[in-house]
């Protein structure tokens, strides 16, 4: 199976290390995308910042950990951590099951709406993961 | 051919081929990176080689030198503790199975030594009665190190509070360790009854700390109020950590974890380890459920099979250095894997009343030898504290040139305080376990006597 095969939604934002945004106003919901939660495998714990915490474009803010290895996640833009998905805590494996809407990371009240115009599209993204795995 | 060459499967033709292939012409252009003013441009100055037997000979002359334990009456302890080893337990550690593996690289195929570590982290648990135990570390100075660390990954405060009643060598180890990360080390004081003082430390705790960490029973033998000093740290926001050098005390006290401690580390040796010239030691760390994951070093659990038998796994690898590099949880990426299971193994021959009885002879002897020295003319018990196996005598004379004194008399009397903390010139460290027939204990008594 084409590595670019997995269900990646046209309104969503994509970065390079593979998470996800969905920009309603200035809020940004993330989570890690379907490619991500497939290499990784079967997820089995997941650190996460507290509400509050500020978080930067490009920088790390927790990680996601599988039997396999443990990954860090990184913000795809600045702002304030406004809630973390604490369901979580109890099954990490939601993550693998639903990377987009149930397996959600962190809602982040960003700073500069401008920082996502270097995130990737759907078609982008489908194109560095293929570029990424050749 | 040289006699080397018998050892050495590399012929001189071959070390010429290999170094052919990378294009030098000499064994000593490998070394060509060290500046020349720094190599050593002639042979080592030693002696010629020796045959086995003339070898043989020359380290039996050497061990003749040593003055031989056996027949004197010896007190030391500070941190490397002599206890009695039953016999079963150096014939089952030397079965090759066990003798000869080192810490699983290929984990789930060495069931045996995973069961081993399984049994060792459930004693530990039980022990210091808190929820986890790593696989074990290299002894109980690198384990405070370690739990330092871990306490700033679990909650990072920048400094960590010291009772300045810990092996000093302990805290040196420490230091060291943090001299690199940013994290400072504070210390706190005493009260005069030797324990650590809970104002002293409230007050110096004030500004914040990732732990408290006090040592239990402490370096001059006395009991803590753990209960305390928890409630101290927990007020301040910051884990309390014990550090337990000598364990056999756990077969008589509460565990620490069941009076506030978050984490329970020290040195397990006592534990069917002989003292063999200052190691192998063995460093053991406990933990409350919280801090699983920021744990450094091994852990072992107990899962099922597909067919629902029982196994064992290396768990949480995922977190060490081989798989997560530079940002795994500790450059820890081994255990102690012989002592740990000399450990399960005492333990387990001795079980819960062996280790309690054992725990009340080394204080019931200690006790005794308190009784004994302080009425003995010209010495006092400077700590009012209680203790466990070991304490403060403060002798009329310097404590080193007493141990000189006695030494010629067949008796070791203790550790000098003063090669720790000058100023404490007449103070000696006492110790008394199972060993010490209370003839020694009074042979003891009538030397130091004779001191004044």
């Amino acid at each position: 199976m084409s590595k670019g095969n997995g269900i990646y939604p046209e309104d969503l934002k994509y970065t390079k290390e593979h998470e996800w945004v969905a920009v309603h106003g200035n809020v940004g919901t993330v989570g890690i995308t379907h490619y991500a939660q497939s290499e990784l495998g079967d997820i089995v714990y997941v650190e996460l910042p507290a509400v509050g915490t500020a978080v930067v474009a490009g920088e790390e803010f927790g990680s996601v950990e599988s039997v396999k290895a443990v990954s860090e996640v990184y913000a795809p833009a600045s702002g304030e951590v406004l809630e973390v998905n604490g369901a979580l805590a109890q099954s990490p494996e939601t993550i693998n099951k639903d990377p987009y809407t149930e397996g959600w990371l962190m809602k982040i009240k960003m700073a500069d709406p401008n920082e996502l115009k270097g995130l990737m599209s759907a078609a982008e993204y489908r194109k560095h993961i293929e570029d990424e795995s050749n | 051919m040289d006699d080397a060459s018998r050892y050495i499967p590399a012929s001189e033709a071959d070390r010429q081929a290999m170094l052919r292939e990378i294009g030098l012409e000499r064994i000593e252009d490998l070394f060509a990176s060290i500046p020349e003013s720094l190599r050593l441009a002639h042979p080592l100055e030693v002696p010629g080689p020796l045959s086995e037997q003339e070898l043989q000979g020359e380290f039996a002359a050497r061990a003749r030198e040593n003055r031989e334990l056996d027949g004197r009456a010896q007190f030391l302890g500070g941190g490397a503790y002599r206890h009695f080893a039953p016999a079963v337990v150096d014939h089952l550690i030397t079965r090759t199975e066990f003798y000869s593996s080192y810490t699983p690289y290929q984990p789930e195929i060495s069931q045996g030594t995973l069961q081993a570590i399984f049994e060792y982290q459930t004693l530990i648990c039980q022990l210091t009665e808190l929820d986890i135990s790593n696989a074990s570390m290299y002894d109980g100075a690198s384990a405070l190190a370690e739990g330092l660390l871990m306490a700033e990954r679990a909650n990072p405060k920048g400094r960590v509070v010291l009772s300045d009643r810990l092996h000093p060598e302990y805290v040196q180890t420490a230091r060291t360790y943090l001299s690199n990360v940013e994290v400072g080390v504070d210390a706190f004081g005493h009260r005069p009854d030797g324990t650590a003082d809970p104002e002293a430390a409230r007050k110096e705790i004030g500004g914040g700390a990732s732990a408290l960490v006090i040592q239990h029973p402490n370096f001059f033998g006395c009991l803590e109020e753990v209960e305390t000093l928890a409630r101290v740290a927990h007020d301040a926001g910051a884990l309390l950590i014990v550090v337990v050098s000598e364990p056999v005390s756990l077969g008589i006290l509460k565990g620490p974890g069941r009076q506030g401690a978050d984490v329970v580390l020290g040195e397990g040796h006592s534990f069917g380890v002989p003292l063999s010239y200052g190691g192998p030691f063995l460093g053991f760390m406990a933990a409350r459920a919280a801090f699983l994951r920021n744990m450094p070093g091994r852990l072992v659990g107990e899962t099922h099979d597909v067919d629902g038998r029982r196994g064992y796994v290396l768990t949480l690898s995922t977190r060490e250095q081989h798989i997560r590099r530079e940002k795994a949880t500790s450059n820890i990426c081994t255990n102690e894997g012989l002592c740990a299971l000399t450990a399960a193994i005492f333990l387990s021959v001795l079980g819960r009343d062996g280790l309690r009885e054992l725990a009340v002879h080394n204080h019931a002897r200690a006790e005794y030898a308190r009784r004994a020295l302080a009425s003995v003319r010209g010495c006092s018990i400077p700590f009012g504290a209680p203790i466990f196996n070991e304490f403060v005598v403060t002798l009329p004379i310097p404590a080193a040139q007493a141990v000189r004194a006695l030494g010629e008399r067949g008796i070791v009397p203790g550790l000098p305080l003063s090669r720790y903390f000058p100023g404490r010139e007449r103070d000696l460290l006492v110790c008394v376990t199972e060993v010490n027939p209370r003839s020694e204990i009074d042979r003891l008594a009538v030397e130091l006597g004779r001191l004044a």
